[in-house]
């Protein structure tokens, strides 16, 4: 098999910086790393299982109502994501609240199952959804490490920053409030695309 | 086969709507029980916290189990019956055998439901701990009401002026002298009056029962 398919997504294509697809979750749930991380976990297992799914019955699927079909596989697995968390991972899925349930809006997946999953493979079309979910996850998790290190002085809740830097202990150091803000992430983002393309120079539009 | 005809395209949508059906009846089936723990296991942490107890909890090993075993231990379900309304109660027993009384706070913040609850000591007034959650309110703003810097100022507050209800304001600045004002938070504008208006109205729906468990030899056991 291409090994393209897995590698591509991550960086060349990623569906974030390149494609610039799923940017409202990633600006919403990266303000600490836990939330993020179970949402680019969630988002993965979603677009892998969906494009799967899709492309086992692709030759079944009547063309009128393809759209339809697709999105009642990918709810239902988005509502059983939701389900799970609900039950094993509480306190996570009340900080991602409404945002597990608008993975089914996320473009990433609808994308992938179009321009991929209908006219491939099933397996194949596993390991594009499940590579275009991590590089989704991937960003995110840059996101929110920078988020929460300089947002909250913390890592995954665990205090990094020495509290007897902050100012309100006689320090110098105070959290940067805007990081736990959304512009901060579109912000961050920009600079991630920025570096990117500064090293891969055919991602810039002649 | 043709894949476009209309009796095809009925069927398979049929089909297709039934098996997801299922499957999704079955999740919520296996998944019903643990959910609704974890609701009750919050809700029980909550009202522990309103007395400042299982302060542990995010370290302990098994929090469910942790919690169940403090909640059965402190505090006992009750609950008041005022018109045609039936208002929960929660009677918390300290090991020195004081008796603290929670109420359960409810109302509306700027994006959604916010709650509480609030515990008293014996005399009625005087505020032993309080603690607030909120469904969505702005992170770093709003959202700070459910922090226990916030909450920890209601401590030793009280909401009676002597006979008269007087209930605790959330006000801007110079909050620190007074025995009925907390400190509102700064760009929470909107939440803190909404926890405001939540501890006037909430509180007040008991007032015939802390008036009356106030008053000398009339002590009433609920």
């Amino acid at each position: 098999m291409d090994k393209k398919i897995f590698i591509e997504p991550i960086f060349k294509k990623n569906p974030i910086t390149v494609l610039v697809l799923g940017i409202c979750s990633a600006l919403a749930v990266t303000t600490k790393l836990e939330p993020a991380i179970v949402m680019a976990l969630s988002v993965t297992i979603v677009t892998g299982f969906s494009s799967f799914i899709i492309s086992l019955i692709r030759n079944t699927i009547p063309n009128r109502i393809r759209i339809i079909v697709q999105l009642v596989v990918v709810a239902m697995l988005v509502i059983l994501v939701d389900q799970i968390l609900q039950a094993y991972a509480y306190e996570v899925s009340k900080q991602l609240s409404v945002f597990v349930g608008l993975i089914i809006t996320n473009c990433i997946i609808m994308g992938r199952i179009e321009a991929f999953a209908l006219s491939n493979k099933p397996f194949p079309s596993l390991i594009d959804g499940l590579a275009n979910g991590l590089g989704y996850g991937l960003i995110l998790v840059v996101l929110a490490f920078i988020r929460e290190l300089f947002g909250s002085g913390t890592l995954f809740g665990v205090q990094i920053i020495p509290l007897s830097w902050y100012s309100a202990n006689g320090g110098f150091y105070e959290n940067n409030g805007l990081m736990i803000l959304p512009p901060a992430a579109l912000i961050l983002v920009g600079l991630i695309i920025w570096v990117q393309r500064s090293f891969s120079k055919e991602l810039i539009e002649k | 086969m043709n894949t476009n005809s209309n009796l095809y395209t009925i069927i398979y949508s049929t089909v297709l709507v039934v098996v997801v059906a299922v499957v999704l009846s079955l999740a919520s089936y296996l998944l019903k029980d643990r959910q609704q723990r974890n609701v009750a296991i919050e809700t029980k942490q909550m009202i522990l916290q309103s007395v400042n107890m299982a302060k542990d909890a995010e370290t302990v090993e098994d929090k469910a189990s942790y919690i169940e075993r403090e909640y059965s231990k402190f505090i006992k379900d009750s609950s008041i019956t005022e018109g045609h309304k039936t208002l929960p109660l929660y009677i918390c027993r300290l090991d020195n055998q004081e008796k603290l009384y929670i109420v359960k706070l409810h109302g509306t913040g700027l994006w959604g439901p916010i709650w509480g609850y609030i515990s008293f000591k014996s005399d009625m007034s005087t505020v032993y701990g309080a603690v607030f959650g909120h469904k969505g309110e702005t992170p770093g703003l709003g959202a700070e009401i459910a922090t226990p810097k916030f909450a920890g100022q209601f401590i030793d507050k009280t909401i009676f002026e002597g006979e008269e209800f007087v209930s605790i304001s959330v006000i801007k600045g110079g909050a620190a002298q007074g025995n009925h004002q907390v400190d509102a938070i700064s760009g929470g504008t909107i939440t803190s009056k909404a926890v405001d208006a939540m501890l006037k109205s909430c509180i007040s729906e008991y007032l015939n029962f802390l008036k009356f468990q106030t008053k000398p030899n009339r002590k009433l056991q609920p």
